[in-house]
């Protein structure tokens, strides 16, 4: 199977379209990164507003480290609809082009084709998330430094200090790309059961939209389904940046407040990969190819 | 040995019966023509023994082995262009044959990609995008697609689509030498029956899903048969006289005039019964082509 | 009758004299061991204790220099002070004399029995209004205070002490102030979905924190650079 891996890998970046995605990212994390050098501080100040009634905040706030968390909630949002962008386009782009019949009629089962179209969309998604690392933290660390991350939260504030940052990061990322794969998963899924490009894009970045709405209502009678949803889980990359704290409200270096949250989250997600690859196999395998 | 078996093969689409219990053998180095009108049946046949579409009963043995339960072994052996050539337009005419040898599982030398540009008149445009391609040079770039792989058969759904005379021409030498040189079994499907008829050993007509006839291309073509085309003044009065005659069962009405089948010895014979009913004739015109043999049993059933 | 009254005043008057000048002589006593510190440069753990904030020990590098410098410095990072509170300390409020001290009583507070003193300053220029000391009259140890300054609120400051008795230094200072409510609205954080349960709500609002200093080391009178501060 890894010739077709490989072909299938070689055909997306072979493709222009495939590098919109990483135009488009970097051109966003280099605006946020500029408008951040130039005004920063203006922005800092208004986030701490609450804190400087109370406290003097000592230290290099707006660093690599925080630059890199405003970027990922911003751009982990966003990033899904690039993602769909390929995926999508899998199976029915071929379809469209009229050469998913030339590839099925090669050595290699219906199978095969899907899952390996499947990994090359994988190696894709990772890379991409793998430009954004590299934009959003390494980059972020040589223009702005690195120091303490000081994470000011919608009820309240977690200073983690600057050794250990770095590894929560990567956890981030590894989380970031179970959600992303999810994302690339569902898209792939919606590919399958169409004859053209636009439909299977629209329907995933649709459904992903439809569900993000879902999991952030707080309305109870959805309450009971969005511990199902794989939007729900989706930001618990966040979760890396929340730490334990003692009785005394110590915090503890290296701790992760709530790991199991990550752990269910994770299961979650790639239950879901799972399943949307799983049907996509199941559908290409029983249709007519007539297209 | 037979290459292709293909026994009571039926699909439906719904209440739609594309193929009805079509059933054929093709055997090892001959060339098969595959003939039908639009919407007969051929397309979704050939989909059929290329595993693009299952059939709703029947069975397909290529190679002697079942379709279904050997279809990546089979498929080895296999190359096929099938309808229009749709191809990547970002990639060369040279990454799209190293993509397809890469996918057969063989190895396949930079100069047997080379050959096979050559093959089909393409070595000078290896390295444009297939999106700066005619339809005729993208229909050569699939022939040379499935070829590359130096498959035992190949199968070629309207192959000469968009091509000049001379390309014709070239594609009907190149089945020839194929069939003749190589070895190579071949079906190819046409709407350009002449071509066929000038390549192919053995022909079956499909019509609405069904086998209308099969057989040699000698024998359908047999010169003990005639085809004669009349056009008369009143081809109403012309009608209701043979419609009596012992000519009754070979009648068949167009747009251009009278179509009969006769022995060719019973040629004279027409003439003079015509001439002596008084059928005002404009014309006596004798047709013994494969098309006309075509259009005469398709539009008959 | 009148002889008497006068008698009785005149003792009380002179008791009232006796209790300033032992009260001020206190103060006096604390001041002078204070003063003995012309600079120090002090290593220690700062631990911040705010409802709404998790943070982690942290090494800290205190400086003092006469008569009012001060500066906290964590070693490495982002440090979280009150705000106005760290200058208020023992050294930085005896360092001058402008001050009127006052007898309010006695407390017994961890084990010792205190005197309660509150100074009110006589210089306008001071940022504090009244301070209360806690001091021990047998070692002249200030074990706790509470400041009221003209402009950052109250601060309640805590001492332990250890090996630099001698020269009034704690080994142990923890900050108690007030806090003001914490929030940063969903659209900024991008935090939509569950929020915190009440209970934990209600717990971030508690309106006081505290932060505390524990030392490991101080070098003293070895000098410390004004351009630390």
């Amino acid at each position: 199977m890894w010739p077709i891996i490989q072909i299938e890998t070689f055909k997306i970046f072979k493709r222009p379209r495939t590098y919109i995605a990483f135009g488009a990212i970097a051109a966003l994390i280099l605006v946020i990164q500029m408008g951040l050098k130039i005004d920063g501080e203006s922005y800092a100040a208004f986030l701490m507003k609450d804190i400087n009634n109370t406290l003097i905040v000592d230290g290099k706030v707006l660093n690599g480290y925080l630059i890199c968390y405003i970027l990922l909630q911003l751009l982990l949002v966003h990033v899904p609809l690039l993602v769909a962008l390929i995926a999508a386009d899998m199976i029915s782009g071929e379809a469209n082009l009229g050469t998913l019949r030339l590839l099925l009629t090669t050595p290699y089962s219906r199978t095969q084709w899907v899952l390996a179209k499947f990994i090359a969309a994988s190696f894709y998604t990772i890379l991409l998330l793998i430009w954004l690392a590299f934009l959003a933290l390494f980059l972020s660390m040589w223009i702005f430094g690195t120091d303490d991350l000081f994470l000011m939260k919608s009820n309240y504030v977690v200073l983690i200090e600057g050794q250990d940052v770095f590894w929560r990061y990567v956890g981030a990322f590894v989380f970031a790309s179970f959600s992303l794969l999810t994302v690339t998963a569902l898209g792939f899924l919606m590919s399958s059961l169409a004859n053209n490009s636009i439909g299977p894009i629209v329907a995933t970045i649709s459904a992903i939209v439809f569900f993000t709405i879902l999991s952030t209502l707080n309305i109870p009678l959805f309450s009971a389904i969005k511990p199902y949803l794989f939007t729900t889980h989706m930001n618990n990359w966040k979760e890396f940046f929340d730490i334990k704290v003692t009785e005394s409200n110590e915090a503890i270096t290296g701790s992760i407040l709530n790991v199991a949250k990550i752990k269910n989250s994770i299961i979650v997600l790639v239950v879901h990969i799972i399943l949307f690859v799983s049907a996509s196999v199941w559908i290409v395998r029983k249709k007519d190819i007539l297209s | 040995m037979s290459v292709i078996k293909v026994h009571e093969l039926s699909k439906n689409f719904g209440s739609l019966q594309a193929v009805n219990a079509l059933s054929f053998e093709v055997q090892a180095g001959e060339v098969f023509g595959f003939l039908g009108q639009n919407g007969s049946g051929k397309s979704t046949t050939i989909r059929m023994l290329l595993s693009l579409i299952y059939p709703s009963s029947g069975s397909i043995e290529l190679f002697d082995m079942p379709l279904q339960a050997n279809r990546n072994k089979i498929a080895e052996r296999v190359g096929a262009i099938i309808e229009r050539p749709d191809l990547y337009p970002y990639l060369t005419a040279k990454e799209h044959l190293q993509l397809f040898a890469k996918l057969s599982k063989q190895k396949i030398s930079k100069e047997q990609i080379e050959k096979t540009l050559v093959q089909v008149g393409l070595s000078s445009r290896s390295a444009d995008k297939v999106n700066t391609f005619s339809l005729g040079m993208k229909q050569r770039l699939g022939i040379a697609i499935a070829l590359v792989h130096n498959p035992d058969l190949i199968i070629l759904d309207e192959p000469t689509n968009g091509l000049d005379p001379q390309g014709i021409a070239d594609i009907r030498h190149l089945i020839q030498d194929l069939a003749k040189q190589e070895g190579k079994t071949v079906l190819v499907s046409s709407h350009l029956l002449s071509e066929i008829e000038q390549v192919a050993s053995q022909i079956l007509i499909i019509h609405q899903g069904k086998k209308v006839a099969m057989g040699p291309t000698q024998t359908l073509l047999d010169p003990n048969k005639a085809i004669i085309h009349i056009v008369t003044q009143h081809d109403e009065q012309a009608l209701s006289i043979l419609g009596i005659s012992k000519y009754a069962q070979n009648i068949m009405q167009r747009k251009d005039g009278i179509y009969l089948s006769i022995a060719t010895s019973e040629i004279p014979v027409l003439h003079q019964f015509i001439v002596a009913a008084n059928i005002p004739l404009m014309s006596f015109e004798l047709k013994r082509s494969l098309e006309d043999y075509f259009l005469q049993i398709t539009s008959m059933q | 009758m009148k002889f008497k009254s006068t008698i009785f005043i005149g003792i009380l008057m002179c008791a009232q004299f006796l209790s300033n000048a032992q009260t001020n002589a206190l103060v006096e006593r604390v001041r002078l061991k204070l003063n003995t510190v012309n600079d120090y440069t002090a290593e220690g753990v700062m631990k911040t204790d705010v409802s709404f904030i998790k943070a982690s020990l942290g090494k800290v590098k205190v400086y003092y220099k006469k008569p009012n410098l001060i500066k906290v410095k964590k070693d490495g990072g982002i440090s979280l002070l009150p705000k106005g509170g760290v200058s208020i300390t023992m050294n930085s409020l005896l360092s001058t004399d402008q001050y009127i001290a006052i007898e309010a009583g006695k407390q017994l507070y961890k084990g010792k029995t205190l005197d309660v003193i509150k100074l009110v300053p006589t210089d306008d220029k001071l940022d504090w209004v009244i301070s209360t000391l806690w001091i021990d009259p047998v070692e002249a140890l200030v074990y706790k205070t509470f400041t009221t300054t003209k402009d950052n609120g109250s601060f309640e400051i805590a001492m332990d002490y250890g090996a630099y008795t001698s020269y009034g230094l704690p080994s142990k200072i923890v900050f108690g102030f007030n806090t003001k409510d914490y929030k940063l609205p969903n659209g900024i954080t991008l935090e939509f979905g569950d929020e915190a349960p009440i209970s934990k709500q209600k717990a971030m609002k508690n309106k006081k924190g505290t932060i505390e200093i524990a030392y490991s080391s101080y070098i003293i009178n070895k000098g410390v650079s004004s351009s630390l501060f």
